[in-house]
């Protein structure tokens, strides 16, 4: 069987042979067809900024991209300098650039940086090594899904700021106290995010595996969890997100570095600039991130976004 | 195709009712069928007749809350690689080339428990003769979202034969196709049929397709999901487009379209329509 002949159709003449229409009818005879001369040719409308869902060129992209970073960015120099406020409430962009300068060459700004981030990531990955099987299964199997998804729901409108006496009191006040926190503030949003990825597989490429005579283990090996990759990583980007705004948060608890922790301390000797500087600081690490995970997602999965 | 009476069916449909959880009627009501070897069965109804849900009971996808399937005289309990189902879209797997997503059940246990370089080497044989045979050899290494909707259709096919299953279930696959499309796939599913033995059983909402591709068309009538009419076609194997313009073929789609509006309750709707204007 492993010859077989290749498939020819055999459309050639089909429409030869047409029985006659009846005389009665008119026939339908082709009509050539012929612009008219005379008609006027409107121009092409060109895609304007109002367009709505069409792409707009690449130049364009960035153009609007900087516009949109920049403006707020010369509002604020404007506001520091003319509106009339304290310096001291309102530092000038140039005033917390020499800030950040100086925080970085002085007073370990990378160190604070790389603290926080070491507590961003563990607990992040903490996290995800337990919501992506947990989400798996519960995103597979309605039984595991009538067991805990209730359970994660109700946890997960539970404010994770209001752990943080508990988990002074079970885990103490080292790094462990700051993972947790982070930890409890993702985990329960990323599992339920997880299964819904999971339960956005389409049937059909289940079932069809079904018929296949694939088995339990290789549905979900093999099927599942290929086909929802793609939006599990934009899970985790997300979830990733959550995990720096839970981070200040965790500096609370009894911290002597990290950003959020610079951030806190700025506060209390009203040092303005710094705190800006941190929260600048903290964006850009989160802007870098989301572009790292966004490439990481178009390497990883070329067959997106293809265009035959 | 007449089925001599000595053979057993290889399908074997006793009784079969399906009621779903808090539905009114029954989906499939007291249906009797039996479908002999190398048959190519194609089903037509109003939306609702259970067609689908007849089509998903013989693949194992859904059980029927009483009644008896048989399989070859075997009571079917699931899915099984004697029985392999074509969708009508969203079943080819993404993340893997044309070629990949045909060779799909050699990375399954079912499909590979023994072993021998032979079996394996035999395999990249049937998977190169299917590219042949759908026309997709220059496609082999494309992405599923590259190919044409008409493409991605015969890499289903392909791919629901590369397991040599004795049963092909097909559920509306040429539903989403244009016309011209679906006309090549008429004939590129009539040839496979001849070439692979199988037997098929084909859903449709479409009566030309029906008619031109099966040699039985079983139509199904809703509320509840029944058996109305089996017709048996005339036309022997030998098929060409033509034939739809033959008078026989116009006169059975009449017939058969004119039963689906009585089943389905929208012949009523059009006399309705007429007094209102009238």
């Amino acid at each position: 069987m492993s010859q077989l002949p290749p498939f020819a159709p055999s459309l050639a003449g089909s429409t030869a042979a047409l029985p006659k229409a009846p005389a009665s009818a008119a026939p339908a005879v082709p009509v050539p067809a012929t612009v008219p001369a005379t008609a006027p040719t409107p121009k092409p409308r060109r895609n304007g900024f109002w367009t709505v869902r069409t792409g707009i060129s690449r130049r364009a992209y960035w153009g609007l991209a900087l516009t949109g970073l920049i403006t707020p960015l010369l509002m604020w120099a404007a506001l520091a300098a003319w509106g009339g406020m304290e310096p001291t409430f309102m530092p000038s962009p140039t005033a917390v650039l020499a800030k950040t300068w100086d925080w970085a060459l002085e007073n370990n700004l990378l160190e604070d940086m790389g603290i926080s981030v070491y507590r961003v990531v563990a607990g992040f990955v903490l996290s995800a090594v337990i919501a992506l099987p947990l989400g798996l299964l519960i995103g597979s199997f309605r039984s595991v899904q009538a067991l805990l998804e209730p359970l994660t729901d109700l946890i997960r409108y539970m404010p994770a700021v209001a752990f943080i006496p508990l988990v002074m009191l079970w885990v103490g006040i080292d790094e462990g106290s700051k993972i947790a926190i982070i930890f409890i503030g993702t985990f329960f949003q990323m599992v339920l995010m997880v299964a819904e990825d999971v339960r956005r597989v389409p049937a059909a490429q289940v079932e069809a595996a079904q018929t296949m005579g694939a088995n339990r283990r290789e549905l979900v090996e093999k099927v599942i969890l290929p086909s929802a990759k793609p939006a599990l990583l934009d899970t985790l980007r997300i979830t990733m997100g959550w995990a720096w705004t839970y981070l200040v948060v965790a500096e609370l608890v009894a911290a002597n570095s990290g950003l959020g922790y610079a951030i806190l301390r700025a506060q209390r000797f009203l040092q303005t600039d710094t705190i800006f500087a941190g929260i600048i600081v903290i964006g850009l690490i989160g802007l870098v991130t989301d572009q790292l995970f966004r490439w990481a997602h178009r390497r990883a999965f070329p067959w997106l976004n293809l265009k035959g | 195709m007449n089925i001599p009476i000595t053979t057993p069916p290889k399908i074997s449909i006793r009784g079969l009712t399906k009621q779903f959880d808090g539905a009114p009627t029954h989906a499939l009501d007291n249906v009797d069928l039996s479908i002999g070897a190398n048959e190519f069965v194609t089903f037509v109804g109003a939306s609702g007749c259970g067609k689908s849900t007849l089509l998903r009971t013989i693949g194992g996808l859904e059980v029927q809350t009483a009644g008896e399937l048989l399989v070859d005289n075997r009571p079917v309990t699931g899915p099984g690689i004697d029985r392999a189902m074509v969708f009508q879209h969203y079943s080819l797997y993404p993340w893997m080339t044309v070629c990949q997503n045909i060779k799909f059940c050699r990375q399954l246990a079912a499909h590979t428990q023994d072993r021998s370089s032979s079996d394996v080497e035999a395999a990249e044989g049937r998977a190169d003769a299917l590219l042949r045979l759908m026309g997709l050899e220059a496609s082999a290494g494309a992405w599923p979202n590259q190919l044409s909707g008409g493409m991605q259709q015969r890499v289903a096919i392909a791919r629901a034969l590369m397991g040599r299953p004795d049963i092909v279930l097909m559920d509306e696959p040429f539903g989403a196709l244009d016309a011209q499309t679906r006309e090549v796939m008429h004939d590129l599913i009539r040839y496979v049929h001849r070439l692979e033995k199988a037997t098929i059983v084909f859903v449709t909402h479409d009566v030309e397709e029906a008619l031109y591709l099966g040699s039985r068309v079983v139509l199904m009538a809703p509320r509840p999901g029944r058996i109305d009419t089996i017709y048996e076609v005339p036309f022997g194997d030998q098929r060409t487009q033509d034939l739809k313009f033959a008078p026989e073929f116009v006169r059975l789609k009449r017939d058969i379209l004119e039963r689906i509006r009585e089943t389905s309750g929208m012949k009523t709707d059009l006399e309705q329509l007429q007094r209102l204007r009238g």
